[in-house]
């Protein structure tokens, strides 16, 4: 590949460790962490005597 | 070994001629005698102190490893109560967490510096962060072994610990992140002053991955500890326990996932180490590091499958369909790493049949051989125990038994320890520049741990099979609850850990007295551990190898028994739940 040819997407995506930095942080947390919280948020108080 | 296999520093004519940042103009770095790569001297003071105390701890969590192995061993019951879960707990803090994050960071370092042609950014840094990581490491040993935080690695509110003990976590944590932060500072540096061409190479990919997964990790890492410490305190309410349990988890069952990532970097290098291996196809390695990285993390929630707080679509997504493909990556790990030895086995002539070339492999080379003892444990038991037992619905016959530890000590210890193991036998020669001693000993060392701990795993899942409880002391409290196969299975564990810890004593003995009575090789290449040789003449060697040129028979046999093995296994689960609830 000479320095002139464009690099493919994927190619561009695996070179920059920020917007990996940023998917990473990003997936983990919507799926996991804040769609979990937001399910804990919704239960109800235990009815305690 | 060639050091043009796994690095790609910029060659000095197309670069500024004086570049602060590359190791190969710089005075404050040596030339490998051995692998011929840049070594930075900062670099290198760090791996050592990161690697030392990786082993220290190493040594504390396996005498922990032993006392609970011979107390678990209903026969045998060593501790008494309280003791035993103080001893548990220090086991889970030592090997789980400060072992391989010590050893983690030093990689980090070596992969950011040596193979990019870097210096490391920053001195004082890598000081701040190794400081504050043994800090709170002793700190958290300290103040459990003086009985004041008796409440196991997940330290489940409302278990409430003394406020040292959390402390010492976020100083660990911190510590650690800071050290993410030298790796990723070092990597921008590296880019902007171009200290390297193109990519960088896949082992470096491989840690970034790893790095970047740690710091989702100690994120949540942060988010749960500090509420708890100031709970601790008396300053703040205390956290909804379902809340912790989640959060926890993030930090929990994460961390062992930067364990994966690294392992599979490690994969790669002593792959290229050993036997000149090349990744048979970058791109695909490098998207399944990608998969890693962003979908891994989610299968903490395996841990939160029973609890009553989150739905079952939060449970199935994030433990299965997403998952997946993180399970994906792991199986394209699983065949790109033997397949690229045998690529490069079969490239030096060793073409006879299908396994021909695994005869000739450098079996005598303790890394290489607890590099493919760790991918089989890793795959055979630790990734097929884990797939299947991660199901939402299998999971209820075998959550909380021991079929969980049975699990994860294969892929933490089989996988993750002894890959780590087999680095250092290229570590200590490279960077503390000493041979081995008692070389015929190191030879059998991988094999010793991995018997042991195979042994192991196996009594703790089938124990576990038959109701056996993770986290207990005694399993007869109230009479002969379990029947005698429950019992030789926990005899088989105890037997195995007391094996797996000979062959970590062996490790550490090892690497300790090579250190103080190892022959310094400064100046020439380490003694080698051997390495096959190329036969046949050049010629007909070209010529085999073009017409098989990424022909991989032998790998696909392999992983056609393993794809085998896993559907028995994950069908004999299903059968097991449908005899749990019989259908008439």
């Amino acid at each position: 590949m000479t320095e002139n040819t464009p690099k493919h997407i994927l190619q561009r995506l695996m070179d920059n460790p920020w917007i990996l930095l940023a998917l990473g942080l990003a997936i983990p947390f919507i799926s996991y962490t804040l769609w979990g919280w937001i399910e804990l948020l919704q239960v109800p108080p235990a009815p305690l005597p | 070994m060639n050091a043009a296999d796994i690095t790609n520093p910029a060659s000095p004519g197309n670069n500024p001629e004086s570049n602060p940042y590359a190791l190969n103009e710089s005075s404050r770095a040596r030339t490998c005698d051995t692998t011929k790569l840049p070594v930075c001297f900062d670099a290198q003071r760090f791996i050592r102190l990161n690697a030392v105390l990786a082993v220290v701890f190493l040594l504390v969590g396996g005498i922990a490893a032993l006392l609970l192995a011979l107390t678990r061993w209903q026969t045998v019951h060593l501790l008494p109560a309280d003791w035993f879960y103080r001893i548990l707990t220090l086991h889970g803090f030592n090997m789980l967490i400060f072992w391989i994050l010590f050893f983690e960071v030093a990689i980090l370092y070596f992969c950011c510096t040596s193979l990019i042609n870097a210096r490391l950014y920053s001195r004082k840094v890598a000081w701040v962060s190794f400081g504050m990581m043994a800090a709170g490491a002793l700190m958290v040993n300290g103040i459990i072994l003086a009985g004041k935080a008796d409440v196991l690695l997940t330290s489940y509110l409302p278990l409430l610990a003394h406020p040292l003990f959390y402390l010492g976590i976020i100083f660990m944590a911190v510590g650690t992140l800071i050290g993410v932060f030298n790796f990723f500072a070092t990597l921008f540096m590296a880019r902007r002053h171009k200290t390297y061409e193109g990519s960088v190479p896949l082992v470096t990919f491989g840690a970034t991955a790893a790095a970047i997964i740690a710091v989702v990790t100690l994120l949540h890492g942060a988010i749960v500890m500090i509420p708890t410490f100031t709970y601790s305190m008396g300053w703040t309410a205390q956290p909804d326990p379902m809340w912790y349990r989640m959060i926890w988890w993030g930090l929990g069952h994460m961390s062992q996932q930067v364990n994966v990532c690294a392992m599979v970097a490690v994969w790669y290098l002593v792959a290229t180490l050993a036997v000149g291996a090349k990744p048979l196809n970058e791109a695909v390695c490098r998207s399944a590091f990608v998969l890693y990285i962003l979908f891994i993390n989610i299968a903490s929630a395996h841990h939160l499958l029973v609890d009553p707080g989150v739905g079952a679509t939060w449970k199935i997504w994030n433990t299965s369909y997403a998952m997946y493909l993180a399970v994906l990556a792991s199986m394209i790990h699983g065949f790109t790493v033997p397949a690229s030895v045998e690529v490069a086995m079969r490239t030096k002539g060793y073409i006879k049949g299908i396994f021909g070339w695994v005869a000739n492999l450098p079996w005598r080379n303790p890394a290489f051989s607890a590099v493919v003892l760790s991918l089989v444990i890793f795959g055979f038991i630790g990734g097929i125990t884990g797939v299947t037992l991660g199901t939402q619905q299998i999971n209820i016959i075998a959550h909380n038994t021991l079929r969980i530890p049975g699990h994860f000590h294969a892929t933490v210890v089989g996988g993750t320890t002894l890959a780590f193991m087999g680095l250092a036998y290229y570590v200590v020669p490279l960077i503390f520049r000493r041979d081995y001693i008692w070389r015929s000993a190191a030879r059998i060392q991988p094999w010793i741990f991995a018997g042991g701990i195979t042994l192991m795993s196996f009594g703790m899942s089938f124990a576990g099979s038959m109701g056996v409880a993770r986290r207990t002391w005694d399993i007869d409290p109230a009479g002969a609850v379990y029947g005698p196969p429950a019992h030789v299975m926990l005899g088989l564990a105890g037997i195995g850990g007391s094996l797996a810890f000979i062959g970590l004593l062996l490790f550490v003995l090892l690497t300790v007295g090579t250190l103080l009575f190892g022959r310094n090789n400064t100046g020439r290449a380490m003694e080698s551990w051997g390495e096959p040789r190329d036969i046949g003449d050049a010629a007909s060697v070209a010529r085999k190898t073009d017409k098989e040129e990424h022909k991989t028979p032998g790998t696909l046999v392999l992983v056609l028994i393993f794809l085998a093995v896993f559907a028995v296994y994950y069908f004999a689960n299903w059968k097991a739940l449908a005899d749990v609830w019989p259908v008439r």
